[in-house]
């Protein structure tokens, strides 16, 4: 009789040029929420989920590439795991090369390298919505026939022929392996692949016209870099003024919580823990979850519309000045979310200097973890006035300057950095600039869910656990009798504070914001949430009740208040971008080199602000 | 630059509007030209294409745009300089 099969995990890489849509198809396929973005190099490590309704099916999502000599990092991992080469993971039982419907020309020369690598495959043709629209039509059969593997149409972001892809994918386990098969010269393949697609297009099509005319205003001489520099002063307006009303429901009701547990629960060290502890810790952290949602929909409808490419494009001379190409604008500017994918996304650029020195200044990217620092000061010291005519908010100009500076020092550093590094030879910098799309919002929105869970989450473990270890500290040991002082003063936080004060006191740097910095290791956002609990626990029951903001308004100084400001431009790095740089540098030796030239540059920052101000407030 | 039919030109020095169809991608000029123009034909270049500079950079004119059969590729005219077209 039949014994019961064991049914074999059947491993299937997608594959295809960048931009082709592939993240898209394997989001639909599994199930997964794989970021999306319309730029070329979103995918730089490899992703993999269990196909839907097909368990046994494991689907690889890997980086796109343009052909299988690899030129970055991000297109080494493709190759390595087609040819068996990784030492990670074995080599996958078959291939979905996903071909743009609409630039088959090209992609078919990369579906002709895979072929050839003998593995079972399938194609699929995507975005042929995009294709119908413009007017192109193909004869999929002949396709089929002339390249020698099934070929199926979809339209991965409407789910359109997945059930069809899906059961072309399950047959793929049982199709055997053929052995490699010899390319002939690049010249060659790309003509042979052009003549294919010629003998399948049934109609041209118009191109998409709708580009062409977006560029045109985009990517105009005077308009285009007006358009770029507003874009980035309207994300970081909004990111203040948009916020507003949320961040002030939020602070009602975390401070509704602290007065309903102050009435409930008896005086003591439970309600100490709960409201000095917690609630005003972690509770000073998760008001800006408003603003850090804003600035993310920004970059998500930036990147999944085919903007951010051109903007790379527009900051290729500026970033060429420094030394680097404008392709490590990308990485950049999603390190002002968080310089982790940043860090990552610069496995896209191919010189490994340019790679190195971009990883370097990432953090000098406002993060949106330093958000919450920026904005608790300013809020706390700069005026809530109109500049300009009314035209313009201080605090958003103010902001924009603390953005600003860390882009400045960042060429700076990129500057210097390339001198130290660098063998002289300039690299190219060769962009491919996708079709616009109206960003999906449904894309938007996971997006936004996703980061509104990592960010709930580290509010809820990192954060929650570094303000109790501080409640403790903060709390014990107990005053001595006759204390003059909060009781703060003579606890271990004090103690710590105090000791730190000295090394920070040429900064401005009073003991509560030495003994913030610490937890501020290892999240930055953290050194408001340590600020939110040490004052609560120094102030008298009255003074709780007042919000942080009109604690640090009433207890910094100026100069003060600026000094922190700038040395929050500089520093610290987190532990987790530490940890991201020695993975990807493949040792301690350069986040050693990072962790101290940015410490340095933020105390002299925070030193000269802070003598600077002083001199001007005297 | 005028433009005549029949003229080869290099695309790294043509203006916006202007263009042609390729005719050939250098290999041996420039030391990393090999490479490079590897490069350029995996993006999408190849002879018989058409390649027309739509943009320039507003700073120093330097990255172009470039539309190559479907496609759009913005590079620095350095790496465009390898393509030669001619004019029709």
């Amino acid at each position: 009789m039949n014994a019961p099969e064991t049914v074999k995990t059947l491993r299937i890489a997608l594959v295809g040029n960048p931009n082709c849509g592939k993240s898209a198809l394997f989001n639909t396929l599994t199930g997964l929420r794989q970021k999306v973005a319309n730029y070329p190099g979103a995918t730089v490590e490899r992703h993999s989920g269990r196909m839907t309704g097909a368990s046994h099916i494991e689907l690889i999502d890997l980086p796109g590439t343009y052909s299988l000599t690899p030129k970055s990092p991000d297109e080494a991992v493709t190759c390595d795991a087609l040819f068996g080469r990784s030492t990670l993971e074995a080599r996958p039982d078959g291939i979905v090369c996903v071909l743009d419907a609409t630039n088959l020309g090209q992609h078919l020369r990369f579906a002709l390298e895979l072929k050839a690598t003998g593995l079972p495959m399938v194609v699929a043709l995507n975005m042929t919505d995009l294709a119908r629209r413009e007017g192109i039509e193909i004869d999929v059969e002949g396709l089929a026939k002339r390249l020698g593997v099934p070929v199926i149409e979809t339209v991965a972001v409407r789910k359109t022929g997945i059930a069809e892809i899906k059961a072309a994918i399950g047959v793929l386990g049982t199709a055997a392996e053929h052995a490699p098969t010899d390319l002939p010269p690049l010249r060659q393949l790309q003509r042979d692949a052009r003549a294919m697609a010629r003998d399948v297009t049934l109609a041209e099509g118009s191109g998409h016209k709708i580009t062409r005319q977006l560029d045109a205003l985009f990517l105009h001489p005077v308009a285009g870099p007006i358009i770029l520099f507003s874009l980035l002063f309207v994300m970081f307006q909004a990111v203040f003024s948009w916020a507003e009303a949320p961040m002030d429901m939020i602070d009602g009701g975390v401070a509704g919580l602290q007065g309903w547990l102050a009435d409930t629960l008896p005086d003591g060290w439970v309600l100490s823990l709960l409201n000095d502890g917690i609630l005003a810790g972690v509770g000073s952290v998760v008001i800006f979850l408003p603003q850090i949602l804003i600035l993310f929909t920004f970059i998500l409808a930036l990147e999944s519309s085919g903007y951010l490419v051109r903007a790379a494009y527009l900051m290729d001379r500026l970033m060429s000045s420094v030394g680097l190409n404008g392709r490590a604008f990308i990485p950049l500017l999603s390190s002002f979310a968080c310089a982790i994918p940043g860090i990552m996304a610069a496995r896209t650029i191919a010189d490994p200097k340019d790679r190195l020195t971009t990883i370097l200044i990432a953090p000098l990217m406002t993060c949106s973890a330093r958000l919450p620092v920026y904005t608790l000061v300013i809020a706390a010291f700069i005026p809530n006035e109109s500049v300009w005519g009314g035209m313009v908010g201080l605090q958003g100009l103010v902001m924009f300057g603390l953005y600003l500076s860390g882009i400045v020092f960042a060429l700076l550093a990129a500057f210097v950095f390339k001198r130290l590094l660098s063998d002289g030879q300039r690299q190219p910098f060769l962009l491919e600039l996708p079709k616009y799309q109206v960003p999906h919002l449904r894309y938007i929105f996971v997006g936004l869910l996703e980061r509104t869970k990592v960010f709930l989450r580290r509010a809820g473990t990192i954060i929650l656990t570094a303000m109790i270890i501080l409640w403790v500290l903060g709390s014990y040991p107990l005053p001595p009798e006759g204390a003059t002082e909060p009781d703060i003063a003579y606890s271990y936080v004090g103690i710590i504070g105090k000791a730190l004060a000295t090394v920070f006191a040429p900064l401005g740097f009073n003991w509560e914001i030495s003994v913030a910095l610490v937890p501020g290791l290892a999240a930055r956002e953290v050194a408001v949430a340590a600020l939110g609990t040490v004052y609560a626990l120094s102030g008298d029951e009255d003074m709780v009740a007042d919000s942080l903001v009109g604690l640090l308004a009433s207890g910094w100084t100026l100069p003060t208040a600026l000094a922190f400001l700038a040395w929050y431009v500089f520093a610290p790095q987190c532990l987790s971008t530490i940890a991201v740089t020695k993975r990807e540098t493949g040792g301690w030796k350069w986040p050693l080199v990072m962790l101290g030239y940015l410490f340095g540059l933020a105390y002299l920052a925070a030193f000269l602000t802070y003598r600077i101000a002083l001199a001007f407030s005297a | 630059m005028l433009q005549q039919t029949g003229e080869t030109m290099r695309l790294g020095t043509l203006a916006p509007g202007q263009g042609g169809r390729i005719v050939a991608i250098e290999e041996a000029d420039t030391p990393n030209a090999a490479e490079n123009a590897e490069r350029l034909r995996e993006l999408g270049f190849a002879e018989e294409l058409d390649a027309t500079v739509l943009h320039q950079s507003p700073f120093g004119r330097d990255p172009i745009v470039v539309a190559v059969g479907s496609m759009t590729v913005a590079l620095r005219r350095a790496e465009a300089n390898l393509i030669v077209v001619k004019s029709q």
